[in-house]
């Protein structure tokens, strides 16, 4: 339990997705002018990822591994996989995304609406990709707290992104030197954003 | 047609400065911000996504007539986790210490938006040798950031270059003090924003009305 909650807070707030990682940073930055989108995209990504890292942990633990094969039979106890673990994680996630496009399509269509074209990009989105890799190279104990490595990712990258959009929003009423508007303002935002989250390093449960 | 014809030559040359990928459309970020804390791995890194996007690209070209439109995402996708998987392994057979220090962000050049971008954009309908140059330039215009940014953090955050101290004993005697910030994300992305408004300045075309 103790584990589950530790895992949970310092995914959303010590590791944070952009702040700590500057993952999924090229959507982060497109889709940030106004707060309704970005808080669509941002639910996207928890939902992408509260499912696909748990099924990339179950695929790593039980096919890719080193000896994870081995409930196979004796013979399979050394197969080494790892070095297409790449290719294996980019296929799932791209395909899940055909999957989940497929499914809300056909069931829920306004939701469709709110998140349309968000769906296929995000399965170059480098935040899914990134959470999936680093689920892999901190070796969870087990698959549930994989699953709350993924939602708190998920909430994180939400956070950064809503707040992001708050404030550019409020932007346009602020007087910004000429060569610095648009992009070059969004990225000192974001800078002073990531030295605020510093604070939260260092926090445990 | 030469092969280095005015056309290819703005290809090649574009990305660097004008349609700078990281500076002006925006892409490939991601990694732009990460590795940069040293010299070392930001070089590293822009070779690796050169070698990576160059080569995709002409592998798109080659096949570009034969990949059916509704599947070309997970092609391309293919193409590329094929090529990053084989720049992974190299890496950590020659050079694993920097590939340690850059740990998963090798893997994410294959969700690298320049790579997909290119390979969509300019893969798709053009010849195998304009897709090299385009990928070369744009990996090279995503290097020289990377590169920058890289020689000022380290530089300015532990007085070193590649490894090699820079900064004088004499010059800490006296009381200059690294900045510590500069090795802390947040100031990456200070960096480039720097690097955005002298580009700008410069190129007033580039500048955003809003």
């Amino acid at each position: 339990m103790q584990e589950i909650l530790s895992t949970l807070v310092s995914s959303v707030f010590v590791e944070n997705m952009v702040f700590a990682y500057y993952l999924g940073m090229c959507s982060y930055l497109a889709v940030s002018k106004n707060v309704k989108t970005a808080l669509g995209l941002g639910l996207a990504v928890t939902f992408f990822l509260v499912f696909t890292v748990p099924i990339n942990f179950l695929l790593d633990n039980y096919v890719l591994k080193e000896g994870a094969l081995s409930w196979l039979g004796e013979g399979f106890a050394n197969v080494d996989l790892s070095f297409i673990s790449l290719i294996i994680f980019i296929t799932v996630i791209a395909s899940f995304g055909q999957l989940v496009e497929m499914i809300i399509e056909q069931f829920m269509p306004s939701l469709q609406a709110a998140l349309g074209i968000f769906l296929p990009l995000l399965c170059i989105n480098c935040a899914i990709l990134g959470g999936v890799l680093f689920m892999q190279q901190k070796a969870f104990a087990n698959v549930g707290v994989a699953t709350v490595y993924g939602l708190g990712s998920g909430i994180g990258w939400l956070l950064a992104i809503v707040g992001l959009a708050a404030i550019r929003e409020k932007l346009g009423y602020s007087d910004v030197p000429k060569p610095l508007k648009g992009l070059g303002i969004t990225f000192i935002i974001t800078g002073l954003m990531g030295m605020a989250f510093m604070c939260f390093s260092g926090l445990k449960i | 047609m030469s092969l280095f014809s005015g056309k290819n030559k703005d290809i090649l040359l574009g990305p660097i400065s004008k349609k700078n990928p990281v500076v002006v459309q925006m892409l490939g970020i991601c990694s732009a911000l990460a590795v940069t804390a040293k010299l070392e791995p930001s070089i590293v890194m822009a070779i690796s996504v050169v070698v990576v996007i160059a080569f995709a690209n002409v592998i798109i070209s080659l096949i570009r007539k034969t990949i059916p439109n509704r599947i070309r995402i997970i092609v391309q996708l293919v193409v590329a986790a094929t090529l990053v998987t084989l720049v992974s392994e190299i890496l950590k057979a020659f050079a694993y210490d920097v590939s340690k220090q850059l740990s998963v962000f090798i893997g994410l050049i294959l969700t690298n938006c320049i790579l997909m971008g290119r390979m969509e954009a300019f893969g798709l309908s053009n010849g195998p040798w304009e897709s090299f140059l385009d990928g070369v330039g744009h990996g090279a215009g995503y290097g020289v950031i990377l590169i920058i940014v890289g020689f000022f953090r380290e530089l300015l955050g532990s007085g070193t270059l590649l490894g090699i101290q820079i900064v004088p004993q004499i010059f800490y005697d006296w009381g200059y003090v690294n900045n510590g910030l500069m090795i802390l994300p947040p100031m990456a992305l200070i960096v480039i924003a720097v690097i955005i408004w002298i580009h700008r300045a410069r190129n007033k075309d580039l500048q955003e009305e809003k």
